[in-house]
């Protein structure tokens, strides 16, 4: 044991830590927070930025905290005047190759940059020079990149090629000139991106953002309520976590506050994406009982996530096939709400106006895809916020949140079951798939309820559960790395599963390209964030009467009123959507 | 695992990506399949497609992501970081203007930047009619002469601003002029 720990002094203070253990890692031992930004201890290491340089006893120059191992008798000082000044010097470099726009800028306030300048003590720029000039790419429906603010930590680059597996960024050229972008510096809209959203939480700065629907949305909600009927639902992970931009701890539930603060805004009809969750369920278990019966290949691959379904399009297209055709529950609601409630309200479907609230960035491309577009060419939803783009109208607007009343969603398309609310977390889609498949294979009401072995923040979950006498095999990834994992090991024809959940973002749509940025003190990635989301969303669907999709009376009395049979020709028309392969192909 | 619809690309992408590419490239690529860390070998790759093609495009850079397997934003990455790497078609003449410390006390900014106005195009760049490729260089050992331009493998000393149009004009001439 002894052997492999290294004491040394941080600071005149001395700690013990593991052989192979970095001096950044050792000081946070001591509580001593050295500052970062290249650096994410779930990603690899850069060593680009500087900031986290340290002094060395025996060593002239400075060395890098994140990238050096401790050794033996090592002496650090990480507070001298030599190395704050060092530190400061780099910012002051930094931000003099900076648009300096804070005021105007998305990420004022919330900005690591800017934030270690101050920390840093920057107070005033003694350096002024060349300034780097790049247009901004704003060609994708997702993800807009704004290269002149990048400071070319290359976390995006990271994350996209280690977390995701897509690879879609790339440093190009060298030097001053260097940029970080797709292949070729061409436009994201046209690259492998699959608009997961993930180097926006990620990224330091604003050099990576969502697409703005705000502006579209104001002006939705000024016209004449006989021109339009704004619709709004909220996904289930915005409830887990939009609490967070309101200064209330992550994880805290915040259904009913949510629903008061959508309705002060001006919403005419407040709507669950919960609802569109339950049908889902109902449409993909059915499927899925359909191909268990051998109608149809399995295993069955989940289609909710829209950053999944574009990997699928872009890196495995010989996988589309097994993916479910069942549209996701914002595009179910979305239809729904522009046909079957458009029609008993008397309105046009051109006269409703659909707005989601998502965790997620892909969602804005899910919503501008043709496939979900009514026959005029109008898509089914009209704008797509993210949960940070909700909390700045709601702050914009002047809304007290914390202290809002609770409010409640509009019937029939806000009443949902818990297993709707779990649909946020990775493993939930499952879970609640589950439950209503097993109700349905044993015709026993009282099936199982909780599945554990699904649950949980992990990247990869496996296991067998038996329902019926039937062993059924099951496979949970989030983090598209993970995806790859398991479908090659589909294609490899080892072990036959029957259903695998697959969401793009790394713990599931709670920890969503479009959430909020954790507190300054938390890294994005960290497993913690998406653990408390959820532990709110498990908390809900605990608390509710309802637990398995199919007991909504509300989804019941759609089939009976409107729908007609699960699967059958109507809800296929509309439920239901199709893939195709995409350009360019992605590199496995 | 079995399904009824053939939706994979790949055939057809390999197909495509390997008509785009000299049989050389395509057959080295071929030859790096399951050795470790064959994604090492993107440089040389690279180095044989412009061997072979004098230059890289855009078709022929997808052509050997898909082919090796390796990220296209890694492999366009690579390309423009290093200078040796044409992104352009190579004119038929190449300007070298030498900008080490000889030549450029002697005026070289100058000379570079006539150049630039004549032939309308910056350094890197290729003129539309394909005569003329611009690049700069440091020193060629010939600073006796500075400045010194050089075209193909003349060198031309010391060069005044007013000399730079005469110059291109003798190329496009001897171009013109019919083959004896």
């Amino acid at each position: 044991m002894t052997e492999n720990m290294i004491t040394l002094t941080i600071d005149s203070e001395t700690v013990q830590v593991p052989k192979g253990t970095t001096v950044l890692k050792a000081a946070e031992k001591l509580g001593i927070h050295i500052p970062r930004l290249c650096y994410h201890p779930k990603l690899s290491l850069e060593g680009a930025c500087r900031i986290c340089v340290v002094q060395v006893e025996g060593f002239s120059s400075f060395l890098t905290a994140c990238s050096h191992e401790v050794w033996e008798g090592m002496n650090v000082q990480t507070n001298s005047p030599e190395i704050r000044q060092a530190r400061r010097d780099i910012v002051e470099l930094l931000l003099d190759n900076h648009p300096m726009d804070c005021q105007t800028c998305d990420r004022d306030g919330i900005c690591e940059l800017q934030k270690q300048a101050y920390r840093l003590g920057v107070r005033e720029r003694l350096f002024e020079g060349k300034r780097k000039r790049f247009p901004i790419d704003d060609a994708s429906e997702s993800v807009v990149r704004t290269p002149e603010k990048c400071i070319l930590c290359g976390r995006c680059i990271r994350v996209c090629k280690e977390v995701q597996g897509v690879h879609n960024l790339s440093q190009h050229g060298r030097g001053f000139e260097t940029v970080v972008g797709p292949a070729n510096l061409g436009k994201m809209d046209d690259s492998a991106c699959i608009q997961c959203g993930q180097c926006i939480n990620v990224c330091p700065t604003a050099a990576f953002l969502e697409k703005d629907h705000t502006e579209r949305v104001w002006q939705a909600l000024a016209l004449p309520r006989d021109v339009k009927h704004i619709v709004v639902q909220p996904a289930p992970s915005i409830r887990a976590a939009i609490g967070e931009c309101f200064g209330m701890p992550i994880g805290t539930p915040v259904t009913g506050k949510l629903i008061t603060a959508l309705r002060r805004l001006g919403f005419d009809a407040v709507f669950d994406t919960n609802f569109g969750a339950d049908l889902t369920i109902i449409e993909e278990a059915n499927e899925f009982l359909r191909r268990m019966s051998g109608d149809g290949p399995l295993p069955l691959l989940t289609s909710c996530s829209p950053g999944w379904v574009s990997f699928l399009e872009k890196f495995y297209p010989e996988m589309i096939p097994f993916t479910s055709t069942c549209k996701s529950p914002m595009s179910m609601l979305s239809t729904l709400s522009k046909t079957h409630y458009a029609e008993k309200k008397g309105l046009r479907p051109d006269q409703v106006y659909m707005v989601a609230i998502m965790p997620c960035v892909a969602k804005k491309f899910e919503a501008a895809r043709p496939e979900h577009a009514m026959e005029d060419g109008t898509p089914y939803t009209d704008a797509v916020l993210t949960t940070r783009e909700l909390a700045w109208m709601i702050k914009s607007y002047g809304i007290d949140f914390q202290n809002l009343p609770d409010g409640e969603f509009d019937r029939p398309l806000g009443i949902s079951s818990g297993a709707a609310d779990i649909f946020g977390a990775t493993g939930g889609v499952m879970e609640a798939a589950l439950r209503t498949a097993a109700v349905k294979l044993t015709g026993d009401e009282l099936g199982p309820l909780v599945f554990e072995d699904v649950r949980g923040v992990t990247g990869l979950k496996e296991a067998t559960v038996n329902v019926a006498g039937k062993e059924i095999n099951i496979a949970v990834s989030n983090g598209l790395t993970n995806a790859k994992t398991i479908l090659e090991a589909v294609k490899s024809g080892g072990k036959q599963y029957h259903l695998i959940e697959i969401m793009a973002c790394p713990g599931g749509c709670v920890a969503g390209g479009g959430q909020p940025y954790p507190p300054f003190d938390m890294d994005v990635l960290d497993p913690q964030l998406p653990k408390l989301r959820a532990k709110a969303l498990y908390q809900i669907d605990h608390d509710k009467q309802l637990r398995r999709s199919h007991e909504n009376p509300a989804i019941a009395h759609l089939y009976a009123e409107f729908l007609g049979e699960p699967n059958g020709e109507k809800a296929h028309a509309l439920l239901h959507t199709h893939y195709h392969a995409r350009m360019p192909r992605g590199i496995k | 695992m079995s399904a009824n619809v053939n939706t994979d690309n790949w055939p057809a992408i390999k197909a495509a990506s390997e008509a785009a590419l000299p049989a050389r490239v395509v057959e080295f690529i071929d030859g790096l399949k399951g050795q470790t860390h064959s994604e090492s070998q993107l440089i040389a790759i690279l180095h044989m497609v412009q061997a072979e093609c004098g230059w890289l495009s855009q078709e022929h850079m997808e052509a050997v992501a898909q082919l090796a397997q390796i990220p296209l934003a890694k492999v366009t990455g690579v390309a423009t970081f290093y200078h040796y790497f044409r992104l352009q078609p190579r004119g038929k003449h190449m300007i070298n203007v030498c900008l080490g410390t000889a030549c450029y006390v002697k005026g070289a900014d100058k000379i570079s930047q006539r150049l630039m106005d004549n032939l309308g195009i910056a350094f890197g760049e290729t003129t539309k009619d394909g005569m003329f490729s611009l690049e700069s260089t440091r020193c060629l050992g010939t600073c006796g002469l500075a400045p010194v331009v050089m075209i193909d493998d003349q060198v031309h000393g010391p060069v005044t601003p007013g000399e730079v149009s005469l110059i291109l004009e003798k190329y496009l001439k001897k171009d013109k002029a019919p083959k004896a």
